[in-house]
């Protein structure tokens, strides 16, 4: 606890740069992200990664000081030739991308490390610290460094703003954008610059192998949580700003773990939750979703089986023994007691000493269902030419699905028959 | 790109063989690999399929969590691994020499590596003449495959299973990205030169070769990391192909053309 209060009194200098370095880097790479995440084409942001090595490395021998002033425009050039190098291959061969992405990847990132051995075994006296560059240094950002983030990331997050419009539309759908009148291409050549400029700053933080992550898993994790573009980004740079700052916090109060793959490892965590638990679309969700419309298939047909019971006996209110039910429709008795008991509750059924008797509303959920069933089959007969024998699996589907306003139609389409091609009466 | 995604997320499936074994042990380093590798399948495809991520997220995100879980594992037992970021990302070749395999009686059979990367190919060529035929039709028409009763999904995993060992075994040699070239490169120049299958298959072994022996030099010349001098030679040859191929080269489509329109 005391070590949080310190850390976020921000007496230390350090501490300050670092926190507000990662909170930059995680966040614009997060938003730039969302677009790439959107187009499908995040594993470029891993290409691009990879291939700013060389062009670090060829800034250092040209220029012999690691300025960044010099790297970041190294960086920045082989970065981006290597998307244009995918380009061109995934348009003139029968490469496909994933296989051009790996192979300029690997093959920029080779060039890196021969001309990095190149500079260590040759004598330049200041090279160390070049490998920053592959594995990020979050947690020795300097005053220097934050300078130079903040200004990238103001210039990623300004122009986010400015062309968030023609983004979104060239994520979404590439010809309507073009439709309307929106220039793809420079649009297009100017997210992929901006997505290089965000991987190179980026890539100091957390490093080569991660980077991929600071672009797609706070997309990915807030796109359990909304539909929304902008709600969207605004999550997703929020999950980066979070995971920037925990990752700091835990390398600074163990300094001997580092900070870029801290800020993944909370990333991911919170995509996996997300991914579980989220709303709608989480995992969980959808999972107790489908349970909920098993029980609601199993309810009706309960209610059902008791309707066709009370056919026969021409009484719906008599009482019925489970084991009746079960010689009628083929049920599992423990699950047709747990149906029969949420009936119950539900208000549906009664339990009287010799069984179950359905209330009115249970008798006319049950009716409305067999109504239904024998509609369908109706039907399935006349218009679509179905044998008879052939209709009652499909009308076994169909009759939990059906809303009231179809219900309707179907009623007059078919001008209220009496029978269905069985010969039992519909009831209405 | 699934390649790329096994050889990175291996990492702490070794972290953890090495901090269980407290040695190199290789074999068991191989198995922890087989083993974390068909689990990131298997992650990838579960976040694809039941969590509906589109199939680039998956990867991307599956991967970047193993590998930054493999690093902290690093650094979290420091002392005791004997494995350092430099070296899981691009290896040293040149090390290999150093660490020979010595027998008990002291006889010195020459380096490990050398028996641990053999035993590895023929594994890999033993697993291709025996499954040719399966991985073949899984590859080409998955729906064909199954349709004659041939399980994807085994075939997939046994791949990748097949994926991971091979890196794992390349992992010290030429680190977890450089392995990408090497899976990718040789595969990708052949199939611009050959559209049968078996042919492929033989140039992309002679690449490999050509590419190694070239790297080697060009490594020696200036002085630079071997694996990263190799890579660079795929590369080169991928573009030679890509230019001159004589089917595929857009040189060659270029002046094809050209006469064609005069």
């Amino acid at each position: 606890m005391e070590s949080l209060l310190e850390f976020f009194s921000f007496s230390d200098h350090n501490v300050q740069s670092v926190v507000i370095g990662s909170i930059w880097l995680t966040a614009s790479c997060a938003i730039v992200g969302t677009f790439s995440f959107l187009k499908k084409r995040t594993l470029v942001g891993d290409a691009v990664a990879h291939s700013v090595l060389p062009g670090v490395c060829l800034a250092f021998i040209l220029s012999g000081s690691k300025n960044p002033l010099y790297l970041i425009p190294g960086a920045f050039l082989t970065g981006w030739l290597s998307l244009v190098l995918i380009d061109k291959i995934v348009a003139h061969s029968k490469i496909k991308e994933d296989t051009a992405i790996g192979l300029i990847l690997s093959v920029f990132f080779g060039l890196g490390i021969l001309a990095l051995t190149y500079i260590q075994h040759t004598d330049y006296a200041n090279q160390s610290g070049l490998d920053h560059f592959l594995f990020g240094k979050a947690a020795s950002i300097v005053r220097e460094d934050l300078l130079i983030f903040s200004v990238i990331a103001i210039i990623l997050m300004i122009s986010v703003i400015l062309y968030f419009k023609e983004f979104m539309l060239i994520s979404f759908d590439e010809e309507f954008a073009q439709s309307i009148g929106v220039p793809v291409r420079r649009i297009e050549l100017l997210l992929t610059t901006l997505t290089v400029l965000a991987v190179v700053i980026g890539i100091q933080a957390v490093g080569v192998v991660l980077m991929a992550a600071m672009l797609i898993t706070p997309a990915a994790a807030a796109r359990f949580w909304t539909n929304d573009l902008k709600i969207l980004m605004l999550l997703a740079a929020l999950f980066g700003a979070f995971s920037g700052i925990s990752g700091a916090y835990v390398s600074y109060t163990a300094p001997a773990m580092p900070t870029g793959p801290w800020i993944v490892v909370i990333l991911s965590t919170i995509a996996i939750l997300s991914f579980l638990f989220a709303p709608t679309k989480g995992t969980l969700f959808r999972l107790l979703k489908q349970v909920k419309i098993k029980r609601k298939i199993k309810d009706e047909n309960t209610l059902k089986t008791m309707f066709y019971m009370g056919e026969e006996l021409s009484s719906f209110y008599h009482p019925m023994e489970v084991e009746e039910m079960i010689s009628k429709r083929k049920m599992q008795k423990s699950s047709l007691e747990k149906s029969l008991l949420r009936l119950k509750k539900e208000g549906y059924l009664e339990k009287e000493k010799t069984g179950w008797v359905l209330t009115k509303a249970g008798k006319e959920k049950g009716q409305r269902i067999v109504k239904l069933h024998r509609l369908w089959e109706v039907y399935l007969t006349k218009y679509l030419n179905i044998a008879p024998d052939h209709v009652h699996d499909d009308a076994e589907n169909i009759e939990h699905v059906i809303t009231p306003e179809l219900e309707e139609r179907l009623e007059k389409l078919l001008n209220y028959p009496e029978t269905d091609p069985h010969q039992s009466k519909i009831p209405y | 790109m699934i390649g790329d995604a096994i050889s990175h997320s291996v990492l702490p499936g070794i972290v953890i063989a090495y901090l269980v074994a407290g040695s190199r042990d290789s074999t068991l380093m191989l198995i922890a690999a087989a083993i974390t590798g068909v689990f990131t399948t298997f992650i990838i495809e579960f976040l694809n399929k039941h969590g509906r991520l589109q199939s680039d997220a998956s990867i991307g995100v599956t991967f970047t969590w193993l590998f930054a879980i493999g690093v902290i594992l690093i650094s979290a037992y420091a002392g005791q691994v004997d494995l350092d970021q430099d070296c899981v990302l691009y290896g040293e070749i040149a090390y290999v020499p150093l660490d020979s395999w010595i027998t008990g009686s002291g006889i010195n059979l020459g380096p490990r590596a050398l028996y641990i990367i053999g035993f590895v190919l023929l594994l890999v060529i033993f697993f291709i003449v025996i499954g040719y035929k399966e991985l073949f039709l899984t590859t080409f028409d998955p729906a064909f495959a199954s349709a004659i009763g041939i399980s994807v999904t085994l075939w997939h995993y046994l791949l990748m299973t097949m994926v991971s060992i091979t890196t794992v075994a390349s992992f010290e040699l030429v680190g977890a990205i450089l392995v990408i070239a090497f899976l990718i490169a040789p595969a990708a120049t052949a199939y611009l030169l050959t559209d049968k299958f078996k042919t492929m298959l033989f140039l992309t072994v002679i690449i490999g070769v050509i590419t190694s022996f070239s790297g080697y030099y060009l490594a020696e010349w200036i002085n630079g990391s071997i694996s990263g001098a190799m890579s660079v030679i795929s590369g080169l040859l991928f573009a030679l192909a890509f230019l001159f191929s004589p089917k595929e080269g857009i040189v060659v489509k270029r002046v094809k053309y050209g006469f064609k329109t005069n």
